[in-house]
């Protein structure tokens, strides 16, 4: 129970995170926090780990020792639940249903965002047009781009971004920027992985860098 | 539940998340399971020539009985309950592989995981859309497959009844298994070696009744035990399929 107006833990933290893969160390120790407003940017080369420590944050994965916490609160499916929005290399959508029909069903999950739909949503990363078309019959950008509405159009306010920027124009690699921007501006943070060869917006970002 | 309130300009801000956390935003688990729902049978509908085989598979089997036994009414309508029951068991099994394959392929259940409702119960949702998609169509045509069979006018409703308990108890045991075998690749013998041990017994009990009814027995108890199982089943199921999928998922 966390009084309004509280003193503000990190939206999210993590003590001495460290996660093995059969007694090989895949990354950690790790200490690190994400407040409100704030971007962090993981690092590291192809192998690095990268996208298992956000497994491991989103609770896919458990870790294999340390402690992660929502709001000072240690992580459990309550704290986490409903509050943190996955973008993996995955779609996370249905190939067959339409981005319309897919978002729905999200929506239906998760609930909106204040003023959001579908159509909003698809219109704020600019392929309203597809909105009814299967989605298998979009490009990888363009999937990748509804994923992005999804992030736009459901409510949590930790994003974990493994690699947004794969598969996206200069264009998309700008409109994942402003989204993360805007998430940030609304009292929302959002952890990035990438590998470092696209150049990043928010200069005061800060890093994790995770080594093979 | 935690509220977290944040003052947040609502000019400049277009994404409201002082909203995120408060519980009352999340939509219900009536409403997710709704969603679910609405989505598995417009899947279905789109994919509405795949979900056609099971169906002629049981009219073909069907029809082919009494070519080769031979078109005698006494000897198929003994056997017809009992024939009807495997067909429909074994109709069921290629599409109960399927179950979670595409969602853990493409990523959809990392986001049933992360979403704010019980797992369980969105696995319990999703096995009441299979049922209703797959097995629930060969359940309307039995009358015209009992016909095929001779089965006697007076057994063909303690069939349907049997069916109506054997099935999604089926349904909820495979649903189970294909879980736990969704992340190994050509997982369809294996799902089907699991799962034998496991329909046996109601194949049993489901025999038991139509058997019973046939004779002019009394019918009530096999039934009943089926009733019980299928209740067992509708409670413990979702929770081992839910913990199965975090163990897909994971892997």
């Amino acid at each position: 129970m966390t009084p309004p107006h509280a003193p503000a833990a990190p939206l999210l933290s993590a003590s001495r995170l460290a996660f093995s893969r059969n007694d090989e160390p895949v990354f950690g120790p790790l200490n690190f926090s994400l407040g409100r407003g704030e971007t962090v940017l993981v690092e590291g080369d192809n192998g690095s780990g990268k996208t298992t420590l956000l497994r491991v944050l989103a609770g896919m994965l458990p870790a294999s020792s340390g402690d992660i916490r929502f709001d000072g609160i240690p992580a459990s499916r309550d704290a986490r639940n409903g509050r943190v929005l996955w973008l993996g290399h995955r779609t996370g959508m249905n190939e067959s249903l339409s981005p319309r029909e897919n978002l729905a069903f999200l929506a239906g999950l998760y609930g909106t965002r204040a003023g959001q739909n579908p159509d909003t949503a698809m219109a704020a990363v600019g392929i309203e047009a597809w909105i009814d078309e299967p989605l298998r019959t979009l490009s990888a950008g363009q999937k990748k781009r509804v994923g992005l509405a999804r992030l736009r159009l459901l409510p949590g306010d930790i994003w974990l971004l493994d690699e947004p920027y794969a598969n996206l124009d200069r264009y998309g690699i700008d409109l994942v920027n402003h989204l993360v921007a805007e998430h940030c501006r609304a009292g929302g943070a959002a952890l990035v992985t990438s590998h470092g060869a696209v150049r990043f917006a928010d200069p005061n970002a800060r890093h994790i860098h995770l080594v093979a | 539940m935690a509220s977290l309130t944040q003052t947040v300009d609502r000019g400049t801000g277009t994404m409201d998340v002082t909203a995120v956390a408060r519980s009352s935003r999340r939509p219900g688990t009536w409403r997710a399971c709704r969603a679910l729902l609405r989505r598995d049978f417009v899947l279905a509908w789109r994919r509405r020539g795949e979900l056609f085989l099971p169906l002629l598979y049981a009219v073909i089997v069907t029809a082919l009985f009494p070519f080769a036994l031979g078109p005698e009414p006494e000897l198929l309508g003994r056997i017809a309950g009992g024939v009807l029951l495997v067909i429909v068991v074994l109709a069921m099994l290629p599409a109960l592989e399927a179950m979670f394959r595409a969602d853990l392929e493409d990523g959809t259940l990392e986001q049933w995981l992360l979403a704010p409702q019980p797992l369980a119960l969105l696995a319990l949702t999703r096995v009441i859309a299979h049922w209703i998609t797959t097995v629930l169509p060969l359940i309307v045509v039995m009358p015209l497959l009992g016909a095929l069979l001779d089965l006697p006018m007076k057994v063909l409703p303690i069939l349907i009844v049997t069916l109506l308990l054997a099935t999604p108890l089926i349904a909820l045991l495979g649903a189970v298994l294909s879980a736990l075998a969704a992340g190994a690749r050509r997982s369809g013998i294996l799902l089907a070696l699991m799962l034998l041990p496991l329909v046996v017994p109601v194949v049993i009990f489901a025999a038991g009744a139509i058997a019973a009814a046939q004779s002019g027995m009394p019918y009530l108890a096999p039934l009943t035990w089926l009733a019980a199982a299928l209740v067992l089943a509708i409670v413990l199921a979702p929770l081992a399929c839910a913990a199965a999928l975090r163990i897909a998922v994971e892997s």
